[in-house]
């Protein structure tokens, strides 16, 4: 408690605490305390030329995206035709891939793309959470910045190499947890052999690896930015450590929080490569964790070159318009939980 | 003084890119197949070697992407592992010329504590990629394997999960030795298979095969070689268990020599011979028969004549099966089916 005493002798000097008010406002930010009044508020014209070519071309920018993102929308769309022809919305909860027999069902690779996602987020939620309350709040800022730095390095691993550990690290390791967790709970469908090394599970953990260091990174920047008014003012009114975390620091940064982990939620939506290496793309959907399963980012980089049919072209067309639906609907979602923390946030100020 | 060299620098090498292409004059691009892109870009840099104003350029997309290419026009020739079904060859615009090039094989390999070889009869193969067959101690594994201490373990199959020549060969196999295989998953360079996990690409197939104790897969040839893995024997047609290798699988085109189709799309698994290794395949140059710029024509029909007598001579170094005499001979006289320039 050493720290803590430091601190609250400080506190007075901050802003005056009111008991019962766990958010003191500093004073407000206004022009004048940053422009000094006196010099002229009027703008040269040939600035005003600038300011207009600025935002002209930032314009064009910010509406580069959304063209991208309808010209990719509107293409797959357009591509996949056939596929909506023949199977209309059967191809959303059928289970059969068959090219030789021109069968298209995409339900195994949309229940693997969102089960291995789930599991990811099930594990990297907490986990990096818990990794980024330690560095941003436990530490001294100095250890905190070099482990970061180490984070943010991972988060530039290209993901083929985390599949090679994937493939020699993790399968093996989950062989051999696996078989005994199943000679034990086999009798639970969720846990039936046999037991690969490779499947569902692996996919999950491996992509939870992939994820966890953006929740870290991105959610000790979040938890940096609360204002240390916030915990001084907690650590003052007697609260312990735990305490100014969990009922003070997280809530105020509820809304950053949510916005890492639907980062991470995107990039293990969409992950290829490490994925197809550890899931063993079987079009199948079982009850095991240990099942092998497959993705719709695995197919489409799996079958495309080879796609000899049009159907069968127009079907992983299809897969990816689906795919890309799914993010959509999942960015939405986010934006609208953030909004939404926000508001009551704001309700609650 | 420093500006004038950097001048003659510059003017240097804009002499030396003009006449690089002034040399190169005749560019030809194609695209397909990957399985024989190690012979192909052997054989595109030995010619123009030999014929330095002949450029040939090969993207090594898959077969799928070297039929649809050469469909729309976009290469001058395509190539593929799998013949073009009779829908494909209806949709060009110029009748194309299958050209058998080399040969190659796919080979089964396993992954079995204590076993070094094994010998498969084609039931093995059809009822363990069918899940019929799901233990190593099967009486038929037992009884084509005498000798040989096969543990009390499931079988773990192993297949291509991306789309591959390699998968078209080995189901084009299982379909004419299997009637049940040829009802439910049938032919193609990716198939709906009955059981089994998926490794991408061979690489991925031997990954999963060494790394998973109980496992069979399948791979081509030349990658077992180089990568020394177990290979093993397949009982072919006359009853016989034969092992891939060069001649082997050279025997088995020789045997479908005699009855070749005009357009040499033959597929040779299975084959009748005695020392025929019976899952062995072409693999195909796609070349239009009608070829409008003269240039890259007669460039296209030197390199397509040269391939057939010195090019073969390359063949076997990279473990590729050099083709038969007689379709050799056959191949020549195709030819003369490609016309050159607007006709």
């Amino acid at each position: 408690m050493a720290n803590a005493g430091r601190r609250a002798i400080a506190f007075p000097r901050l802003s005056p605490a009111t008991p019962g008010v766990a958010r003191p406002q500093p004073p407000p930010i206004t022009r004048e305390t940053v422009v000094p009044r006196t010099r002229s508020r009027r703008p040269a014209p040939r600035w005003r030329l600038a300011d207009t070519a600025f935002r002209v071309t930032a314009l064009g920018f910010a509406l580069s995206v959304l063209a991208i993102t309808g010209a990719i929308a509107v293409e797959l769309f357009v591509q996949s035709a056939a596929a909506r022809h023949a199977f209309g919305w059967s191809f959303l909860w059928t289970s059969v891939w068959d090219p030789v027999f021109s069968k298209f069902g995409a339900l195994p690779f949309i229940y693997g793309t969102l089960a291995t996602t789930a599991i990811a987020l099930a594990i990297a939620t907490p986990l990096g959470l818990g990794a980024a309350i330690c560095l941003a709040e436990l530490m001294p800022r100095r250890l905190g910045d070099g482990l970061t730095f180490l984070l943010e390095l991972l988060v530039a691993v290209p993901s083929v190499v985390y599949g090679l550990m994937g493939v020699f690290v993790l399968v093996p390791l989950m062989r051999s947890i696996g078989a005994p967790v199943e000679r034990l709970l086999g009798g639970i469908p969720l846990f039936s052999g046999p037991v690969y090394g490779i499947g569902l599970l692996t996919a999950g953990v491996l992509l939870a690896v992939m994820i966890v260091p953006y929740i870290i990174a991105v959610g000790r920047e979040v938890l940096l930015a609360v204002p240390q008014a916030q915990r001084d003012g907690a650590l003052a009114l007697g609260a312990t450590r735990w305490e100014t975390v969990r009922q003070v620091v997280l809530p105020y940064a509820r809304s950053g929080i949510l916005g890492a982990t639907f980062l991470a939620l995107a990039r293990a939506l969409g992950e290829t490569m490490a994925v197809t290496m550890v899931i063993g793309n079987r079009p199948e959907i079982a009850a095991s964790l240990f099942a092998p399963a497959h993705t719709m980012a695995a197919v489409l980089a799996n079958e495309f070159a080879e796609a000899a049919s049009d159907v069968h072209l127009a079907a992983l067309v299809e897969v990816a318009l689906v795919l890309f639906g799914i993010t959509l609907v999942v960015n939405a979602v986010a934006r609208l939980l953030i909004l939404g923390t926000r508001g009551t946030e704001r309700a609650r100020a | 003084m420093r500006r004038r060299s950097l001048r003659l620098i510059v003017v240097l090498t804009v002499a030396g890119v003009a006449f690089q292409a002034a040399r190169a004059a005749v560019l030809v691009n194609g695209a397909g197949a990957t399985f024989p892109y190690p012979i192909y870009s052997k054989w595109f840099d030995e010619f123009h070697k030999r014929n330095p104003d002949v450029q040939i350029n090969y993207q090594s997309i898959g077969s799928g992407g070297g039929i649809r290419q050469v469909t729309d026009g976009t290469v001058d020739f395509g190539a593929s592992d799998g013949p073009m079904t009779e829908e494909q060859l209806a949709a060009t615009k110029v009748p194309i010329l299958h050209l058998p090039t080399v040969l190659g094989a796919v080979v089964p390999t396993f992954n079995l504590a204590g076993v070094e070889t094994l010998r498969f009869t084609p039931e093995i193969l059809a009822g363990i990629f069918l899940g019929k067959v799901t233990r190593w101690d099967d009486a038929a594994i037992v009884q084509a394997n005498p000798g040989v201490k096969l543990p009390a373990q499931a079988i773990v199959p192993v297949h291509r999960s991306d789309g591959s020549g390699t998968t078209y060969v080995f189901t084009d196999y299982l379909t004419k030795v299997s009637p049940e295989w040829a009802s439910t998953a049938g032919k193609g360079t990716a198939v709906n298979w009955p059981v089994g996990i998926g490794g991408k690409g061979n690489e991925g197939v031997t990954g999963l095969v060494k790394q998973t104790p109980n496992t069979i897969g399948y791979v081509e040839l030349v990658y077992a070689v180089q990568n020394k893995l177990p290979v093993c024997a397949v009982r072919n047609r006359s009853g016989r268990f034969v092992e891939a290798s060069l001649d082997s699988i050279t025997a088995a085109a020789a045997s479908a020599a005699s009855n070749m189709p005009a357009d040499f799309r033959v597929s040779i698994t299975d084959a009748a011979a005695a020392d025929a290794y019976p899952i062995a395949s072409f693999t195909w140059l796609l070349v239009p028969t009608r070829i409008k710029d003269a240039e890259k024509g007669r460039a296209m029909k030197d390199f397509l004549a040269w391939m057939l007598v010195d090019g073969q001579k390359l063949a076997p170094a990279l473990q590729y099966a050099p083709l038969p005499e007689a379709v050799i001979g056959l191949e020549r006289q195709a030819l003369d089916r490609i016309t050159v320039g607007a006709t």
